[in-house]
């Protein structure tokens, strides 16, 4: 009960603002409810032995000389293993809706700057082939570099460079990410979604923002002094916006004139 | 000092060992005083890596990094993480009470062989100092434990190099130490004795030991490489020379994830060992114990991957990952359902021995579970490298192993010394570390999810409030240190005295005098084929464990 | 039951008597050859990922020639059987037997390692070279060194066979049965190494 009061009423998760991030939140849910009811139960019993089985002043003798039995062992045995099967299984289903499953190299990420042996790794938070062919938007190639301590974001159609990630609403968006000197990690909590930018191998992130506003882009992995201050942010704004910013500053603004 | 000198035998005269108090700063072969040495030593690196640790709480008080400089704050968790590991946890459940048991557990006068046993202990000492003198010469390693590359081959090489010269040692120290206890178990055991007769925390050994040996020497070949490419510069772990830095962290996890259960696992066998005496019950399901144990070391050793889900590693491994780490949950869960049948229908007296105990259970349930969330790829793409993960680890390396390393002196403090601990100063002892520890570590869990990522001296302003509560439950904690000082000062002097067997425990070592003389019997070592034999039936009888050969 | 040893000496050998065939120092030297062989486990999985996973940078050099470590291979193989020989010796109580065989051990032990040096000053590459080169010269290194260690107990253990008063007789036979055991673990280990690194 506790447990579905503080689901509803405490803040324990940021803002949604991705497509999968509502994904997230069900698994985070069921694992949260699973959670408390397991440590609720177990610390319900060991306080209640520690009550009622306390030696009581006056009393001799020991305990009872219970030394194990065989159907409650094959009881706890089988149910915590049909408990984590459960939560495997569904996990899995959640990170196939997440797109996590999706072989890279199917993707449309052959344009990119790939190694020449294709060693791409990664790919979190891939929308699935199915909803890009649904979507019928084209997805947004942003190129990702990561050094100490700054992220760059690279849009090769609009040959921009900016300190700032703009995605439109709504739109899947990929990154292709590497880093320049030591690991570090794209990481964007409204999302849900971290995947670490590595030197020597680029590694893939895609997402669809469905929440405008502006979301901290979050370093999370040790890369020297500064790594707490390596933070961006990522900038979601209704697709017409996106496109005034994308148009103000592409370079095929001049060609036009 | 109140440890009886040994039985003055011819043989005795003609030895070199020294005698008296003088026999704990010695290279002395006896595996009571190496215990007992690990214990101490071990327990002078805790103080100073909580010192750390409220450094790091300290400089988390506010937003900004102002308390420490950035590097050296890195400095600080790096020696925080590394002491607390490798010279705290690791040394004392293994080193400390395997040392002081395991001989008499098996009915053995020494361990297998004593003069590596005391090698093995004297190589943490300089390994502690040379790391944290590295702190005040050139400034100490900064890359965290994990010491992932590049970033540590490119941080200042000195103080990284010695960070890595001192691992090596301490885990040269784990190594020896896990080859002596396998033998010992395994070897040395009493005529008589049969393996499924042994008390539990020798079958926690064993597994652990195991670990030690297969785990360990990876992690040493992991860090001779990395060491080549700090000095020699070569390219086995640094991209811009053609390496590949995943590779570390599968070596570096192969070694550092069954670390966990080589801490965890003798913290088992010690509450295995509690629990039945303070409760005056036999320790239940001793058989499926053994087999859990043994399915935590298997598992526990193909299951590395789940800290690198976020590195880059191809989906199946990631679901190979998530399933083997989450069944972990199963043979764990057998070990706790049966400690809490074990409390379930004893004579339980509430000393602060069986409040840690019963602390540690509810404590590491909630880090297990956590855990098994962490396990699961797509929850742990978000909250990896937060302070969710920061929360998970203390509940279990604190909450867990701590809290049962507290367990154990309580328990055994009369054995060691021949005097009783003071209860109240106990019970206020724990009534203060437990909340204070989850005071400290229960909101890092919400800071995870919502957005604070680990190792950072400044972080998003929002989160002030809930870190400043964090940091009142570590003074708390740190507060909490005072009266177990105290007690253990105190009653070592003014003590109660405790007589052999204050508990009336049936397992070997109280079965002679407290403190035991140097070969542990004066006469034969009994024969314990019944070290859980409590219980009413068996008390009638006056329960006894022992079976006269 | 056997009364109680006073000493540490006398319980260990207490001990190895009552287990009179499993003699727990070879025990432990096994655990620690386990151990001892998990590293060079971590080492060859380390090179495969590169192999599986890092290809060779354009210009880089990295070729190995195959009839030096083949002769390496069958000096250690055939130094595993004089071994086997001069255990087989002692425990004949044939010590003359037992030394030569020992020597001779040594003697192909050091070829071996003269070998090895001569193929290094061959090679096209150096350590820092590039990545397979860095991985070629950390494995043979340390089975190098293993090597080494293995010669100069093998020599040791000559040495106490030779003199009168030595240690090793066919009444304690164990410095050379741990020198054996290593020796034909350091052999086996160069089996596989030998296969990983020439011939995969
Ligand atoms: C003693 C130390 C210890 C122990 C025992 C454990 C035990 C476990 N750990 Fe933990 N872990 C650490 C120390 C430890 N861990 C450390 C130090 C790190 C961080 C390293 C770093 O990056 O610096 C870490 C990080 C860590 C991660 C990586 C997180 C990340 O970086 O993203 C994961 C992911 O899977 C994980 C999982 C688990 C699991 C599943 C267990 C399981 O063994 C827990 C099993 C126990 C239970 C589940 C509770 C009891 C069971 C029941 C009551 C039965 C019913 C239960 C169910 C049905 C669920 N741990
Ligand atoms: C294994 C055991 C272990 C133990 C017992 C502890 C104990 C504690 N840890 Fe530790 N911790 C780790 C292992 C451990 N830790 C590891 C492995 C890391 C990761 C490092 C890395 O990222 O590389 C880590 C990281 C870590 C962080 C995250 C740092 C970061 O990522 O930026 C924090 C922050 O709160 C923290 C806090 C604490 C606190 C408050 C305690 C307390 O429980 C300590 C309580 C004890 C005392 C306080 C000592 C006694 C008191 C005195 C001697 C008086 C003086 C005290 C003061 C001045 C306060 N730890
Ligand atoms: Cu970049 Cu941390
Ligand atoms: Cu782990």
């Amino acid at each position: 009960m506790g447990g579905i009061w503080a689901l509803d009423n405490l803040n324990l998760l940021p803002v949604v603002a991705s497509s999968n991030a509502p994904i997230y939140d069900e698994l985070f849910n069921v694992l949260f409810v699973i959670g408390i009811i397991l440590f609720v139960g177990m610390t319900g019993l060991v306080i209640y032995s520690l009550i009622r089985f306390r030696k009581k002043p006056g009393q001799v003798g020991d305990g009872i000389a219970l030394e194990d039995n065989l159907p409650l062992e094959i009881f706890w045995t089988a149910v915590p293993a049909i408990v984590v099967l459960f939560v495997g299984l569904y996990s899995y289903d959640i990170y196939e809706r997440m797109g996590g499953m999706q072989s890279l190299s199917t993707n449309s990420h052959d344009h990119q700057s790939m190694n020449s042996e294709g060693r791409v790794w990664g790919g979190i938070g891939l929308t699935s082939q199915d909803d890009i062919e649904k979507n019928s938007l084209p997805m947004i190639n942003v190129d990702v570099t990561a050094l100490q301590f700054a992220f760059l974001f690279n849009y090769p159609e609009g040959e921009i460079v900016s300190g700032e990630l703009h995605v439109p609403r709504g739109q899947p968006v990929s990154l292709t990410m590497e880093s320049k000197d030591v690991i570090h990690a794209f990481w964007v909590p409204e999302f849900r979604l971290k995947q670490d930018v590595i030197p020597g191998q680029p590694t893939v992130i895609n997402f669809t923002p469905t929440k405008t506003g502006k979301y901290p882009i979050i370093c999370a992995e040790l890369c020297g002094p500064y790594h707490g201050g390596m933070r961006s942010t990522v900038v979601v704004e209704e697709p017409e916006e996106y496109q005034a910013w994308f148009k103000q500053n592409s370079k095929q603004k001049e060609m036009e004139l | 000092m109140s440890i009886s000198l040994p039985p003055a035998t011819e043989n005795n005269s003609n030895s070199l060992q020294p005698t008296g108090w003088l026999r704990f700063i010695s290279f002395s072969l006896d595996h009571k005083v190496i215990g007992l040495q690990y214990l101490v030593c071990g327990f002078i690196f805790y103080l100073i890596g909580g010192v750390l640790a409220g450094a790091i709480r300290i400089e988390l008080l506010s937003p900004i990094s102002d308390f420490l400089a950035r590097d050296v704050y890195n400095q600080v968790l790096t020696l925080h993480g590394t002491i607390m590991i490798f010279l705290w946890i690791v040394p004392v459940v293994n080193g400390a009470f395997g040392n002081y048991l395991i001989p008499f557990y098996v009915g053995a006068r020494d361990m297998a062989f004593p003069r590596l046993n005391a090698v093995a202990f004297w190589m943490i000492p300089p390994a502690g100092l040379m790391l944290i003198t590295s702190y005040f010469i050139n400034g100490a390693a900064q890359s965290g434990w994990t010491a992932y590359p590049p970033l540590s081959i490119t941080t200042p090489a000195a103080g990284q190099i010695v960070w890595i010269v001192s691992v090596l040692l301490l885990g040269g120290s784990s190594i020896f130490g896990g080859i002596n206890f396998i033998a010992t178990i395994l070897k040395l055991r009493r005529p008589g004795l049969k393996l499924m007769q042994l008390p539990m925390y020798c079958w926690a050994m064993l597994g652990t030991s195991i670990l030690v040996v297969l785990s360990t020497p990876v992690l040493a070949g992991t860090l001779i490489l990395l060491s080549f490419d700090i000095v020699a510069h070569t390219g086995f772990f640094n991209p811009a020379l053609g390496g590949n830095v995943i590779v570390y962290q599968h070596l570096f996890w192969f070694y550092s994830h069954p670390a966990v259960y080589i801490m965890v696992l003798p913290a088992f066998g010690l509450v295995s060992e509690i629990l039945p005496v303070h409760c005056r019950k036999p320790l239940f399901g001793y058989i499926t114990m053994v087999y859990s144990i043994m399915a935590i070391v298997v598992l526990g050793l193909v299951v590395w991957a789940h800290h690198m889900f976020t590195s880059g590693t191809p989906p199946w491994m990631r679901l190979f990952f998530t399933i083997a780490t989450s069944f972990i949950a199963v043979p764990t869960g057998i070990k706790f359902f049966n400690w809490v049948a074990t409390l379930w229908g004893g004579r339980i007296t509430l000393n602060s021995a069986i409040l840690f105990s019963c602390g540690f259970i509810v404590n590491f349930v909630l880090g297990g579970i956590t855990g098994v969330a962490l396990a699961q790829v797509p929850f742990d793409i978000h909250v990896h490298d937060t302070y969710f993960v920061v929360a998970h680890f203390h509940y279990i390396v604190y909450g867990g192993s701590v809290f049962v390393i507290f367990s154990s002196i309580y328990h055994w403090y009369p054995k060691f010394t021949g005097k009783m601990l003071d209860e109240k100063l106990g019970i206020i002892h724990f009534v203060l570390t437990f909340i204070g520890f989850n005071l400290c570590f229960a909101p890092q869990h919400w800071l995870g999810l919502n957005g604070m990522p680990r190792r950072v001296a400044e972080y998003d302003p929002q989160f002030t409030l809930i870190n400043q509560i964090s940091s009142v439950g570590a003074l708390l904690m740190a507060i909490s240190t005072l009266p177990f000082l105290w007690n253990i000062l105190y009653s070592f002097i003014k003590g109660e005295k405790a007589g052999n067997n204050p508990w009336q425990a049936l397992t070997p070592e109280w079965l002679t005098t407290s403190p035991p003389p140097v070969e542990n019997w004066s006469g034969e070592a009994p024969l314990v084929t019944k070290p859980y034999g409590y219980g009413e039936k068996n008390s009638d009888e006056g329960s006894s464990p022992i079976t006269q050969a | 039951m056997t009364t109680i040893p006073s000493t540490k000496e006398k319980s260990e050998e207490l001990t190895s008597s009552e287990h009179q065939h499993s003699d727990h120092r070879l025990f432990g030297l096994i655990t620690f050859l386990v151990a001892d062989g998990m590293t060079f486990a971590g080492f060859f999985a380390a090179y495969l990922t590169y192999k599986a996973v890092n290809p060779l940078l354009p210009d880089a050099i990295y070729e190995l020639e195959l009839p030096l470590p083949t002769l390496n291979t069958i000096l250690l193989l055939v130094s595993s059987a004089t071994f086997h020989k001069a255990g087989k010796a002692l425990e004949a109580a044939n010590s003359k037997q037992c030394q030569k065989w020992l020597l001779i051990t040594a003697g192909l032990g050091i070829a071996f390692l003269i070998s090895q040096m001569v193929e290094y000053f061959t090679l096209p590459f150096g350590l820092t070279d590039n990545l397979y080169a860095s991985t070629f010269y950390a494995l043979t290194g340390f089975h190098g060194l293993h090597v080494t260690l293995g010669s100069i107990m093998i020599l040791i253990v000559w040495w106490q066979a030779r003199s009168p008063g030595g240690r090793i007789t066919h009444v304690n036979k164990f410095p050379l049965e741990a020198a054996e055991i290593y020796w034909h673990f350091v052999d086996g280990i160069w089996v596989i190494l030998f296969i990983i690194l020439y011939l995969l």
